[in-house]
C-alpha cells in the first residue's frame, strides 16, 4: 500500500515536471526513477524508454505503466499510470474551465488569432525532426507522401493508414528497405 | 451516459493507434472533430497552445482538454470534469493492457524482427499524418476561408498571421540564442503579437 502511494506520487511529480512530454521527460525519469527511488538501473529505464516507443500510446504513460508494473505488478502499473496523468487532468480541468469563460472576450480571442499561427509553425518544426529520423531510403519517402496525401484528400481515419503502414514495412523491408 | 462511452471509445482508439509521442495524437483528434462535430478545428488548435504550455505529457493533455470541453457542451462543470477524466482513461487504458502484457510475457518484444520492420512503415506514416493534421491547421489559419471560399485571391491571405509564422520559423529554427528556448516562450509571445495586431480572424 505503501509503495503504491509512493509509485503515485513519485510518478505525478514526473508529470508535473515535464513540459511537453516525450523526449523532455527522459533527463527527470533518470532523477526520479533511476537516482532517487533506484525502482530501475539506467539501462532498464532505457529499455522501458525504447519499447514505450515502439508500442501504441503516450511514452511517457507507457514507461510509467513499465515501471510501475516492475515494482508493484499489475496494480502497480495501473497506479503509476493514474499517477502520471493526475496533474494534466487537474491543470487543463482548472485552466480550460478558465478559458472558456473568457472566450468571448475580444483580447483573448486575439491572443488565441496569435497563438494558432504559433501552433502551425510548432507543427512544422515536429514534421521536420520526424521526418529527418523516419525517412531514410526512398521507401519511406513514397510512405510519407502516399500518407500526407492520402490523408489531406480524404476521411480515412488515421487508424487505416496505421495499419497499411506497419503492414507496408514489414513488406518493404523483406524487398530490401534500409536498416536503421 | 451514451456520449461518455462514445468519448472513452474514440479516445481508446486514438491511445490504441497512436505511434510516437507528442503531436502523434493531433492527427486522431482532427478525425474526431470531422467525425463527432464535438469541437471545432480552431477549438483543437487553441487546444494544441494550451497543451504545449501546461505540465504533463501533451497527448495526456490533449485528451483531458477534449474531454473536457466535449463534456461541458453536454452537463456543464459537472459534465466537463467527468469528460475530462473518461478521455483520459480511455486514452492511457490501451498502454496500460499493451504494456501489462509485454512486461509480463514478451521480454524481446524490443528485439523482435516483425516489430522493428513494422516501425520502418510506421515512422513515416506517423510523420505522414502529423504534416497532414498540419496543413489543415495552415489552411485554417493562415487563410480567410470564408474568402477562399469564393475563390482564391491576394484578400484570402492572413498576410499578418504568414509573417507572424515566418519570423516564428526563423527564430525556432536559426537563431542560436532563441532556438533552443522552450515552446512557451514563443506562444506567450504570438498571443502578445496577436493582442497587439488584433488577429483574432
Amino acid at each position: 500500500m505503501k509503495l503504491l502511494l509512493d509509485l503515485f506520487l513519485t510518478f505525478a511529480r514526473i508529470g508535473v515536471m515535464t513540459f511537453g512530454g516525450g523526449y523532455a521527460m527522459l533527463p527527470i525519469l533518470q532523477r526520479e526513477v533511476v537516482e532517487t527511488k533506484k525502482w530501475a538501473t539506467e539501462e532498464e529505464l532505457m529499455d522501458y524508454f525504447a519499447i514505450g516507443q515502439c508500442t501504441p500510446g503516450i511514452i511517457a504513460v507507457n514507461t510509467a505503466t513499465f515501471v510501475g508494473q516492475k515494482k508493484k505488478g499489475v496494480s502497480g502499473g495501473i497506479i503509476a499510470t493514474l499517477g502520471i496523468v493526475f496533474p494534466s487532468l487537474v491543470i487543463i480541468s482548472l485552466l480550460a474551465g478558465v478559458i472558456e469563460s473568457f472566450s468571448h472576450v475580444v483580447w483573448v480571442q486575439n491572443a488565441f488569432g496569435g497563438i494558432r499561427v504559433c501552433v502551425c509553425v510548432l507543427i512544422l518544426n515536429a514534421v521536420v525532426k520526424l521526418f529527418k529520423k523516419a525517412i531514410v531510403d526512398k521507401f519511406t519517402l513514397v510512405i510519407f507522401a502516399v500518407v500526407t496525401l492520402g490523408s489531406c484528400l480524404t476521411n480515412l481515419s488515421p487508424v487505416i493508414f496505421v495499419l497499411l503502414a506497419a503492414a507496408a514495412g514489414i513488406i518493404l523491408k523483406a524487398l530490401g528497405g534500409k536498416e536503421q | 451516459m451514451i456520449l461518455y462511452l462514445q468519448l472513452f471509445y474514440e479516445f481508446f482508439k486514438t491511445g490504441l493507434f497512436t505511434v510516437g509521442g507528442g503531436m502523434a495524437t493531433i492527427p486522431f483528434l482532427y478525425q474526431m472533430s470531422d467525425a463527432t462535430g464535438w469541437f471545432t478545428h480552431t477549438d483543437l488548435a487553441n487546444m494544441i497552445a494550451v497543451s504545449e504550455s501546461t505540465p504533463g505529457p501533451i497527448g495526456v493533455n490533449m485528451a483531458s482538454y477534449v474531454g473536457f470541453i466535449t463534456g461541458m457542451k453536454h452537463n456543464g462543470t459537472p459534465g466537463a470534469v467527468s469528460g475530462a477524466i473518461i478521455a483520459t482513461l480511455g486514452l492511457v487504458t490501451p498502454s496500460i493492457i499493451v504494456i501489462l502484457i509485454i512486461a509480463m510475457f514478451l521480454r524481446n518484444f524490443r528485439n523482435n524482427k516483425y516489430v522493428n520492420n513494422a516501425f520502418y512503415g510506421l515512422r513515416p506514416a506517423s510523420a505522414g499524418l502529423i504534416a497532414a493534421a498540419g496543413i489543415t491547421v495552415v489552411m485554417a489559419t493562415l487563410f480567410f476561408q470564408d474568402t477562399l471560399a469564393e475563390g482564391f485571391s491576394p484578400a484570402a491571405i492572413n498576410w499578418q498571421g504568414w509573417v507572424l509564422a515566418i519570423i516564428l520559423w526563423i527564430l525556432t529554427n536559426k537563431v542560436k540564442f532563441t532556438k533552443k528556448l522552450h515552446p512557451i516562450v514563443f506562444i506567450a509571445g504570438s498571443a502578445v503579437i496577436g493582442i497587439l495586431f488584433s488577429m483574432s480572424a
